[in-house]
C-alpha cells in the first residue's frame, strides 16, 4: 500500500519550518529522525499528568507511570518479537547498550580470546571493543569490507575460529547505507561458540528485526532513530547472558537487597536499570513504536526504497557524482562527493538552500580512510521525504557544483 | 592601511552583496587570492584545531610585522582565511593582539556560516592572535 506522504507530513510539526528562508528539506535522517506529535505529545502528557518516579511509590501517580513505562517495554518486546519481556533492557541509547555488554564481557574475556569487528563500524562501536580487549589482553579482528562497502565474508570465515569470543557488527552501516547479512554471521559466530551483538541504530527506523528469528545475542538500538525522543534506547539480550553478565552501573532500582557486607541484584531487567531512567523518554519510545507500526514498515520500506532509486538514479546524472556504498543490499542512505570538492563547501551551500544533510566522517573515519577522503556528503531520507524534497537535492547539488568548482 | 581601515573596506566591499550567493561567490574568489603556505612547512603541526576542513596556518617576522600564510582543502574555508589574512597580515604584532573582530559579524560572515564553520573561524583567529603575542614576546627580548 503506497503512502499518503503528505498527510504523514501533517504529523510532524518541524517539517514546516523554514530555513534560510527556504523550505526545510530535511534529508539527515540517518543522524536522528523528526518527531511526529503523537511522541511529542506523549511526553508532555506524561509530565502534565502523571510525571512520578516508578517502581516505588504506593501512590496513584507512581502506579501510573510504572504502568506507562512497563507498558513500553511491553511494546518493544512485542514489537522485536522478543521471547521475554525481562531481556529488554531500557538504555540512554545504543552507545549506552554496547558499553553495557562490553563491560559485561570484560570479566569473562582473557589473553588469547578475539573479538571480531566489522570495517565499517561507527565509532562507538569500536572504541568500546578496543577498551575492552586493552584491559583484558583479548585480540581486536576487523572483518574487511570490499571497494562497494560490503563485507568480504569469506574474510569473515577466515578470521573465526574458536578464539573468538564476540562478534560485533552493525545491521546497516550509518556512513554507506549498506545491509549487512547479519544472519549469516550470527549462524556461523554460533558454530564456534561466539556471541553476537548486532548494532541496530540504522536499520530500526527502515526494518522490523524478528530478534527470536535471528537468533542474535544481544542486539541495541535508539528511540531518537525511529522517531523517538533522544537519550534513551534499547538493549536486547538472551536471557541466559544477562544473568551472565555482571551488573554495569551500581545505584538504585538494580538492587533487591542492601546491608554493609554484601548487596544481592534485582532480577532482570532491573539488575541492568540503576538509578531513575528516562521514565518520559522510555513512555515515548513505546509510542513512536505504535506510530511506526501504524504507518507499517511495509509500506515504509517501498517508499524509501523508491526514494532511494530515485535519488540515486538523478545523484549519477550530474557528473563528476561519485556515491560510496554500492552494494545492492542498502537502506536509503546515499554518501556521496563531487569530484574536486570537499564535502564541507558542498555542505554549506545546501545549507543556504535548506536542505539538511550531513558531511564529513561520520563517525567513521575508518570507512574515509579506506575510501582515502576526508569525508562525504550524506543525504539519508525517511518515509516522510518526497520525490520533489529529492529533486531539490539534486538542483541544489548541482548549483553548488556550479559555484565550487 | 590600519587594521581598522581594511575592516572597514571589507565591510563596505561586502555590503555590495545583497543576495548570499553572490557574497560567497566573492568569498571563493578572495581564496583564489590567498598567500599560500611553503608547501615544505605545510604539516600536521600547523593545521588549526576546531576547524572541520583542514587548515594550515603558518607566520613569520619580516622586519617588525607578522606575515600569514595559509591553506585549506575547502573552498569556502579558504575564502575565509583569505579575509582573515587580508585584515591581520603585514601588521605589528601588538596591533593584531588588539585588534578586534566584530567585521566578522558586520560582513555577514559568521551568521551566515554554519555553526562547525563558525567555530573554526573562531579558531583560526585566535591561531592568529597567538601567533601575534608570541612574536610581541620575541621582539621585546
Amino acid at each position: 500500500m503506497a503512502l499518503n506522504v503528505t498527510q504523514i507530513r501533517e504529523d510532524f510539526p518541524i517539517l514546516k519550518r523554514e530555513v534560510n528562508g527556504k523550505p526545510l528539506v530535511y534529508l539527515d535522517n540517518a543522524a536522528t529522525s523528526q518527531k511526529p506529535k503523537q511522541v511529542i505529545d506523549s511526553i508532555s502528557h506524561y509530565y502534565t499528568h502523571y510525571n512520578a518516579n516508578i517502581h516505588r511509590g504506593v501512590h496513584t501517580l507512581s502506579q501510573e507511570a510504572t504502568d506507562a513505562y512497563e507498558q513500553a517495554r511491553k511494546k518493544i518486546q512485542k514489537h522485536f518479537n522478543i521471547a521475554h519481556n525481562h531481556e529488554v533492557i531500557f538504555t540512554s541509547g545504543t552507545t549506552d547498550g554496547i558499553n553495557l555488554v562490553a563491560n559485561g564481557f570484560s570479566s569473562f574475556l582473557k589473553t588469547g580470546n578475539e573479538v571480531l569487528v566489522s570495517a565499517m563500524e561507527h565509532h562507538s562501536n569500536i572504541v568500546p571493543w578496543q577498551m575492552l580487549c586493552e584491559k583484558t589482553g583479548a585480540q581486536l579482528k576487523v572483518i574487511p569490507m570490499s571497494e562497494e562497502g560490503t563485507l568480504i565474508l569469506d574474510e569473515y570465515d577466515t578470521l573465526l575460529t574458536e578464539k573468538t569470543k564476540l562478534v560485533f557488527v552493525n545491521h546497516i552501516s550509518n556512513a554507506l547505507g549498506t545491509i549487512n547479512p547479519i544472519e549469516e554471521i550470527i549462524e556461523k559466530a554460533h558454530t564456534y561458540g561466539a556471541a553476537v551483538l548486532v548494532d541496530g541504530a540504522q536499520s530500526c527506523s527502515h526494518i522490523k528485526p524478528d530478534l527470536q528469528a535471528l537468533d542474535v545475542d544481544f542486539y541495541v538500538t535508539s528511540a531518537h532513530k525511529m522517531c523517538g525522543p533522544t537519550g534513551v534506547g534499547m538493549l536486547y539480550g538472551k536471557e541466559e547472558w544477562l544473568h551472565k553478565l555482571p551488573p554495569y552501573q551500581g545505584g538504585g532500582e538494580m538492587i533487591a537487597e542492601v546491608t554493609f557486607e554484601k548487596t544481592t541484584y534485582a532480577d532482570l531487567p532491573h539488575k541492568f536499570e540503576a538509578g531513575t531512567p528516562n521514565i518520559a523518554g522510555g513512555i515515548a519510545f513505546g509510542t513512536a513504536i505504535d506510530y511506526l507500526n501504524e504507518i507499517g514498515f511495509d509500506a515504509i520500506a517501498q517508499h524509501e526504497s523508491q526514494l532511494l532509486e530515485y535519488a540515486t538514479a538523478e545523484l549519477l546524472k550530474i557528473r563528476g557524482l561519485r556515491i560510496y556504498g554500492t552494494g545492492k543490499d542498502k537502506t536509503s542512505v546515499i554518501s556521496f562527493n563531487l569530484e574536486g570538492i570537499h564535502p564541507y563547501d558542498v555542505g554549506t551551500i545546501l545549507d543556504k538552500l535548506g536542505i539538511a544533510v550531513r558531511t564529513g566522517h561520520h563517525c567513521a573515519q575508518p570507512i574515509m580512510d579506506f575510501y582515502k577522503i576526508p569525508g562525504t556528503v550524506r543525504a539519508s531520507f525517511a518515509f516522510y521525504n518526497t520525490m520533489e524534497e529529492v529533486d531539490k537535492l539534486v538542483d541544489a547539488v548541482r548549483q553548488a557544483q556550479n559555484m565550487l568548482s | 592601511m590600519s587594521i581598522a581601515a581594511i575592516q572597514e573596506e571589507l565591510i563596505d566591499e561586502f555590503s555590495l552583496f545583497e543576495d548570499w550567493m553572490d557574497k560567497y561567490e566573492h568569498l571563493i574568489q578572495l581564496g583564489k587570492t590567498l598567500p599560500l603556505i611553503d608547501p615544505q612547512r605545510k604539516t600536521d603541526d600547523k593545521l588549526i584545531k576546531g576547524c572541520q576542513s583542514k587548515v594550515w596556518l603558518d607566520a613569520y617576522l619580516k622586519e617588525d610585522k607578522v606575515i600569514f600564510t595559509a591553506d585549506s582543502d575547502a573552498i569556502i574555508t579558504k575564502g575565509i582565511i583569505a579575509v582573515l589574512i587580508r585584515v591581520f597580515s603585514g601588521h605589528r604584532p601588538e596591533e593584531i593582539a588588539a585588534a578586534n573582530t566584530n567585521f566578522i559579524d558586520e560582513i555577514g560572515l559568521k551568521e551566515h556560516l554554519s555553526p562547525t564553520r563558525a567555530n573554526g573561524l573562531v579558531s583560526m583567529i585566535k591561531q592568529m592572535k597567538l601567533y601575534a603575542v608570541a612574536f610581541q614576546a620575541q621582539l621585546k627580548k
